[in-house]
């Protein structure tokens, strides 16, 4: 059975996303500059799309502005909120310690500048609070970015309220919704958020495509210098079928959400409770404030790479934060900052579901990863010497 | 091109002498969970032979290729044969690893040490402490 549990890493396309893209590729392929028909007609396209966009998150159509993906779009946000606030002298940045790297790093970027960033802990459940927010709010505060739910652990944050706090202290908000939009409600004006980052492949749309929502009056830099694409503030020939085919997509992932969607919740506490059943393994993040899909562990005594390739050897695509799998010598700083000790971090296994996954599919998921742990752990002196007594355990079951 | 070679991940699906030696003759463990990976070989040694070896490991699939290949070189051999095992050697033997899991080949070969360095200490038997590099030479972990 092959079952394809990465879908937080990036989604297949689906059909409604692939054939809206195809006419763009071949029939109507001007340039959305040009003033003859078949550039007029891709140019109307982009901007149905850009309206389909907009109404999808209740946004305005000239709100949106479409980018390369989510990281462009982080980079932009956080960046223009940077360059006002640096005219006007406030220097400092509130975000939390679980960002993707497309906010981490460009924050650090922006630390060598000589910004102030303050990042929240997320604590153990993997959620900040707006308290934590209003008390991290100063003088010269220029920017709160937070994101909407997290990549790794699919916790989602109190956007709507950290929202409230920011609209009161007249902060601007940014928050990175790479992993929400398509799979939860988003709603720009009841979210009260001035900024929102969205990635096209994150809901079976093409990879290579985003967008920045960004409230009028927000004054964006652009990164992208040449033409006068995007309102200005993207240069660039716009990716006409990449841009439609997302709206498209985004539409039809809107409309499956909720109690009459096929969202996969109820599969989603069907793998937590099977993998719950594995002793001394743990969910990360809190239960009930995560994505529909995401289901993310830490089993003692094992290490998550060779997890994730017994787990192929099975057909189950999934991924994991231990350090050998992110290429570098720490495990995931996501996990890391809910608290995880290194030795666990390693041992985590994140399974991302989508809508059509199937009952049959989880079980068998659960199945396989009961028996690659046991395997594995039968091999591990980490395992013999908790087993043994002689290490102590980090879970209390 | 794939992550590892067919030879690391046969090694890895069919390790060879995983377990336990009960009564090994010696025993060496290197590397330490905050980093990621564990091993731990077991020897039998017999008139300075390597009669069985057995490994347990924690950690990703090279490591546990590693370890399957490095018991596969030094078994039967003679212990001053096996004292010079490589991680190079092991590296080789497995047709490569890629540059951030070389690291693995080296527990391998210091484990192997270890073990030998065990024996040595319980029989009372000689050597020369230089031959039995200490896991701190190496800079792969930040612990
Ligand atoms: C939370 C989050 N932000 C940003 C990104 C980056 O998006 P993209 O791959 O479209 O650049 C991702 C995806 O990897 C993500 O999960």
């Amino acid at each position: 059975m092959n079952v394809y549990c990465d879908n937080a890493a990036t989604t297949r396309m689906s059909k409604t996303a692939v054939e809206a893209m195809l006419p763009f590729l071949y029939d109507n392929f001007g340039n959305p500059s040009s003033l003859y028909s078949i550039g007029q007609r891709a140019k109307e396209a982009l901007e149905a799309a850009r309206a389909d966009v907009a109404t999808v998150i209740n946004a305005k159509p000239g709100e949106i502005y479409f980018t390369s993906g989510g990281s462009e779009a982080d980079n932009q946000a956080i960046l223009s909120a940077a360059a006002q606030g640096e005219k006007k002298g406030k220097k400092h940045i509130i975000s939390t310690a679980f960002e993707h790297h497309a906010v981490l790093h460009t924050l650090n970027a922006l630390k060598k500048r000589g910004f102030e960033i303050t990042l929240l802990d997320v604590h153990s459940d993997g959620v900040v609070t707006p308290e934590q927010v209003a008390n991290a709010i100063r003088e010269d505060t220029c920017l709160v970015t937070i994101m909407y739910a997290n990549n790794e652990i699919g916790t989602i944050q109190p956007i709507k309220q950290i929202g409230e706090i920011c609209r009161s202290k007249k902060v601007l908000f940014h928050t990175d919704a790479v992993q929400a939009a398509g799979h939860v409600p988003i709603d720009v004006e009841d979210l009260n958020v001035d900024m929102l980052s969205m990635s096209a492949h994150k809901f079976h749309g093409p990879k290579g495509t985003g967008a920045l929502y960004a409230r009028k009056g927000v004054i964006l830099t652009s990164l992208i210098n040449g033409g006068a694409q995007e309102n200005r503030k993207r240069a660039g020939t716009e990716n006409v079928a990449g841009i439609v085919s997302m709206a498209a997509a985004l539409k039809e992932a809107a409309g499956q959400i909720g109690e009459n969607g096929k969202k996969p919740i109820s599969l989603r506490n069907r793998l937590i409770a099977g993998l719950g059943e594995i002793p001394y393994g743990e969910l990360n993040g809190d239960a009930d404030r995560r994505l529909p899909g995401n289901v993310s562990f830490c089993c003692e005594g094992i290490e998550g790479e060779s997890l994730l390739l017994m787990l192929d050897d099975k057909g189950i695509s999934a991924s994991s934060g231990s350090a050998c799998t992110s290429g570098s010598l720490d495990p995931s700083h996501v996990l890391l900052a809910i608290g995880r000790p290194h030795e666990v971090a390693h041992g985590s296994l994140r399974l991302t579901l989508d809508a059509d996954t199937t009952e049959e599919e989880i079980d068998y998921v659960i199945a396989s990863v009961k028996d690659v742990v046991s395997y594995l752990r039968n091999m591990s002196p980490l395992w013999r010497d908790l087993v043994n007594g002689k290490r102590q355990h980090v879970f209390a079951k | 091109m794939a992550l590892y070679s067919e030879k690391v991940m046969d090694h890895f699906r069919n390790p060879r002498n995983v377990g336990v030696i009960e009564d090994a003759d010696g025993v060496g463990e290197v590397g330490n969970p905050v980093c990621g990976d564990i091993m731990k070989i077991y020897l039998k040694i017999d008139n300075e032979t390597i009669s069985d070896v057995k490994f347990e490991t924690f950690g990703c699939g090279s490591a546990i290729a590693s370890s399957s290949m490095a018991t596969e070189l030094i078994k039967g051999k003679p212990l001053s044969e096996a004292l010079k095992l490589t991680n190079k050697a092991v590296t080789e033997a497995l047709d490569g690893l890629p540059a951030h899991k070389l690291h693995c080949s080296v527990l391998a070969e210091e484990a192997i040490k270890a073990a030998v360095k065990d024996y040595y200490d319980k029989n009372g038997i000689a050597y020369d402490p230089k031959d039995f590099p200490d896991c701190d030479h190496c800079e792969s972990c930040g612990v």
